[in-house]
């Protein structure tokens, strides 16, 4: 990983002026030389968290492609009991919350303070949309029983174009176990986003960041773009297997 | 005696002049140092915290050797050993061997050794600490409350539907420690990233810096993963989803593949910053540049990344496929190179040298000796038709011993010598310092290796009884252990004791190469008065003086 | 590289690398996002045999990627740091399932 670019760079743009900018600046914390590395340092340290997240999720991804191979029918059958059109929708909301974020700072970028706000709320509003969309399919999930445990119940059959396989129960069981897991992480990834960006928008209401200085919301906007992405991937392997029968 | 003719004089010296202000006099509330951002103040709070849970990990280990000095059952039930040798497993694996060396010498050491004023997050790494103590206060509370008994790899089914203790709570525990050790990694590859002092390229790095980012890189990359199965095993305790309950369909052997991609790096995580302190030893007390930086610097980034692709050969006789077993065993001879290179590189810099037999160089040749001892036999696991013979034996017992905590405690022990100058501004007593070396070399030894003719021999370990054929081993054993204990309980009496009464150290007191003693002893809170501006290679000990006549150690 | 001189002197400012797009750019990424989105479902309602999940995961990286690149920023980063982040982040995945599935595709009592 270390190339010798930024190593070069690296040497060259070292600190010396340190006291000067100290003097002048009380938002650069005290052990950075500049407000550049102080931004390169947050950029790095949150491009390394998300690397986490990845690998958070990885397990999953990896319990869950095992399963499914072992148990293709049973995952089948049990991902078409899913409603295709509340995941359909709530990925396009995902989409347009990246896009508001994304908005939300370039309006930081060129210190538009409103506009930042306003694309901050949307944001918010739109993570709330999507849990409460996930809120509606948990609903349905224990209507009909499909919660893993003592009451789980599973009737439904693989229709392999047009032949119906019966499944095993127990199979259909291990999917939503899955599912669930797989679907609460992330909503809980949404909530905790959610709790951010009402605090980045108040913060950016108040002034507090300027086209000098957005650090925060830029993070914040990339830990979204990541939740983003895991759902990109959940949305065709949890919904979408075998649909054509 | 050159030892006090140096401390006379130099308390002689310090009783004229006010003491510089430091990171350590620099405040003394208890608010100082609990909401302290300082990097060297929070390795102060992590030595505390890990010497703590080492000896609550030792406690339980006395009590496995005790119950293992007689063939019968006699000191506790079999439901007892199997909570005891959990809990000492867990309190030294994940609070004690992962955090000891990154958390304390490296939280002290990078951003010293990188000539910065403390690491990129200060607040994250007190937030660390914090997540470290609270895990390891749940952690605590578990044991009070009757402890945890499935081993330390919480194995499913049995952690899932099988044991009634008190699984959750460790888990817990063990998924906030890991959380404390991912910040940690991530703040020192930061650091070292963003943070070096000018001219201080990736070439001139200290190879500790090396170590350290190398084991920054699995902590971020393995701890995730441990941490979802972790969460994976609470959820199926709690709510009863069932994602490695063989009766759904799931696959309990997927939990033993999602452990070990971590812990078998995990290894790593302990041993790696270790070898980083021991290549500052040898290079310092041979004087002499090291032997191949490059090839020690990329070995241990080499090490983080093959310890990625051989994890299950802790499971080959737990029913994978033969051909999954093939693959997993013929990688793990790969980690075998870049662990000789070190040692090759290490013994061909003290090739005509001039050696001082100091303490830290003490423990740094019983590093060398145990890690090799450790590593070797580590491939006779890593074969099949070997591992089939002596897995779940003391063979094994014996082996991650040697390289976790031979190799990981002679490191710390062999860099808490070389630092504590700077850590603490006095010197250590050199002859106590080596007898203790002695001591923990010999009574390592002596516990351990009986138990590698017992894993041989066949005694299984986790077992609270065993054949009376054995007894002479496990006799030795115990007796080893005793010899280990006071050997590891010497350096804390004497650190302590030279808190006060050792003689004031030097900035510089080995003449060693590094920024780190390019300032006081101890640091002034922000390191540096004056960044430091690198323009040497590092280990230019050609341009250095020999180790001064007031050191105290002999020729 | 970030070219650290321009800063202004005094003042929290960090010259600018001018990574962000036009708002335009950002909408029509959007909206190729959401066609995609609708690709893929159209897609799992053909019958398309074994590769209906190669095409789902085909378009479902297609998206990240392009999330990844215009959203993240990580094209215009001023480093290649970020892009070797993001690649390790994926390849020590790869590395996690690939060998997993090593040892799951060959169990030959299955």
């Amino acid at each position: 990983m270390p190339d010798s670019q930024m190593t070069t760079s690296q040497a060259t743009t070292g600190s010396v002026t340190t006291m000067e900018h100290e003097a002048h600046n009380p938002a650069l914390l005290h052990h950075f030389s500049d407000a550049q590395q102080q931004k390169n340092a947050a950029s790095l340290g949150m491009w390394l968290f998300l690397v986490t997240e990845i690998m958070f999720f990885g397990g999953m991804f990896c319990a869950y492609l095992v399963y499914r191979l072992a148990h293709f029918n049973a995952f089948a059958a049990a991902s078409q009991q899913l409603s295709i059109k509340m995941g359909a929708f709530n990925t396009a909301v995902l989409i347009v919350s990246s896009v508001t974020v994304v908005l939300a700072v370039k309006a930081a970028e060129v210190g538009k303070r409103k506009l930042l706000v306003g694309y901050l709320v949307v944001t918010v509003l739109l993570g709330l949309t999507f849990l409460v969309v996930k809120g509606f399919e948990y609903n349905e999930k224990f209507e009909r029983h499909h919660v893993p445990g003592a009451t789980f119940k599973f009737t439904d059959t693989f229709d392999d174009n047009g032949k119906q396989i019966p499944v095993n129960p127990k199979e259909a069981e291990l999917f939503f176990s899955i599912y669930f897991v797989m679907t609460g992480m992330h909503a809980l990834h949404m909530i905790i986003g959610c709790g951010l960006f009402s605090v980045l928008a108040i913060l950016s209401w108040k002034g507090h960041y300027t086209p000098g200085y957005f650090t925060p919301i830029e993070n914040a906007g990339l830990y979204w773009h990541l939740v983003d992405i895991i759902w990109i991937y959940l949305f065709p392997l949890l919904y979408l297997i075998s649909r054509h029968s | 005696m050159a030892s006090k003719a140096a401390s006379t004089e130099n308390t002689a010296m310090s009783a004229n002049q006010a003491p510089k202000l430091n990171y350590l006099n620099n405040g003394h509330s208890l608010k100082s140092w609990l909401l302290t951002t300082d990097h060297k103040r929070i390795a102060m709070l992590y030595l505390i915290s890990v010497t703590t849970f080492f000896f609550i990990g030792g406690f339980f280990a006395m009590l496995i050797r005790l119950e293992l000095l007689t063939p019968q059952g006699d000191l506790m039930q079999a439901d007892t050993y199997n909570k005891v040798f959990t809990m000492h497993g867990m309190t030294m694996v994940f609070f004690f061997l992962i955090p000891v060396v990154p958390a304390v010498l490296g939280n002290f050491l990078v951003p010293l050794m990188i000539g910065a004023k403390d690491l990129a997050f200060p607040r994250i790494n007190l937030l660390s600490w914090y997540l470290y103590i609270i895990a390891g206060t749940l952690f605590l509370h578990c044991m009070l409350i009757g402890g945890v008994d499935t081993g330390w790899t919480f194995y499913t089914p049995y952690s899932t539907v099988g044991s009634n203790t008190n699984v959750i709570e460790a888990g817990l525990a063990v998924f906030i420690a890991g959380f404390s050790s991912i910040f940690t990694g991530l703040n020192f590859i930061v650091t070292i990233h963003r943070m070096r002092a000018p001219g201080l390229t990736w070439d001139r790095l200290p190879l500790f810096i090396w170590a350290n980012y190398a084991t920054s890189l699995i902590m971020i990359l393995g701890t995730p993963v441990v941490a979802i199965t972790i969460v994976l095993v609470a959820v199926e305790r709690l709510f009863h989803l069932g994602i490695f309950d063989p009766a759904l369909g799931g696959d309990p052997l997927l939990f033993q593949h999602l452990f070990w991609f971590y812990s078998h790096p995990a290894v790593y995580i302990m041993i790696l910053p270790s070898m980083g302190v021991v290549s500052e030893l040898i290079t310092c007390f041979s004087r002499k540049r090291i032997f191949g930086y490059k090839f020690i610097a990329l070995s241990s980034i080499a090490i983080a990344v093959i310890g990625f692709l051989v994890w299950a050969h802790h499971m080959f006789v737990a029913g994978i496929s033969l051909y999954a077993a093939m693959i997993f065993s013929f990688l793990t001879f790969f980690v075998g190179v870049p662990s000789a290179v070190k040692v090759f590189n290490w013994t061909a810099t003290l090739y005509k040298s001039s050696i001082t037999y100091a303490t830290p160089m003490l423990y740094a040749f019983g590093f060398i000796g145990l890690f090799t001892i450790g590593g070797l036999t580590g491939l006779f696991l890593a074969t099949l038709g070997i591992d089939v013979h002596v897995t779940d034996t003391y063979f094994v017992v014996a082996h991650f011993h040697y390289v976790m905590v031979g190799g990981v405690l002679m490191g710390f022990l062999g860099g808490m010598h070389f630092w504590w100058p700077k850590i603490s501004g006095r010197m250590y007593p050199e002859g106590w310092a080596r007898l203790s070396a002695l001591l923990v070399f010999v009574g390592f030894n002596l516990t351990f290796f009986p138990q590698f003719i017992l894993g041989y021999v066949g005694m299984p370990r986790r077992y609270w009884q065993y054949p009376p054929e054995f007894q002479v081993l496990n006799v030795l054993s115990t007796a080893g252990a005793s010899v280990l204990a006071v050997g590891y309980l010497l350096p804390m009496i004497y650190f302590l004791w030279s808190l006060k009464y050792g003689p004031i150290a030097s900035d510089n007191p080995w003449n060693a190469a590094g920024l780190e003693w390019k300032t006081t002893s101890p640091p002034p809170t922000f390191n540096f008065d004056e960044t430091p501006v690198v323009t040497w290679e590092a280990y230019n000990y050609d341009e250095i003086p020999d180790v001064p006549l007031e050191a105290p150690v002999a020729r | 590289m970030v070219e650290q001189q321009h800063e202004v002197e005094g003042d929290l400012t960090v010259e600018h690398e001018h990574t962000t797009h036009s708002q335009g750019f950002y909408l029509a990424i959007g909206a190729a996002l959401l066609v995609l989105t609708a690709t893929t479902v159209a897609a799992a309602f053909v019958n398309l045999g074994p590769f209906n999940p190669v095409i789902a995961l085909l378009i479902a990286t297609i998206k990240a990627t392009l999330v990844i690149i215009f959203f993240m920023h990580v094209k215009g980063a001023s480093e290649k740091l970020t892009g070797a982040i993001v690649v390790s982040g994926f390849f020590f995945l790869a590395i996690l399932i690939a060998l997993s599935l090593a040892d799951y595709m060959t169990r030959s009592w299955r």
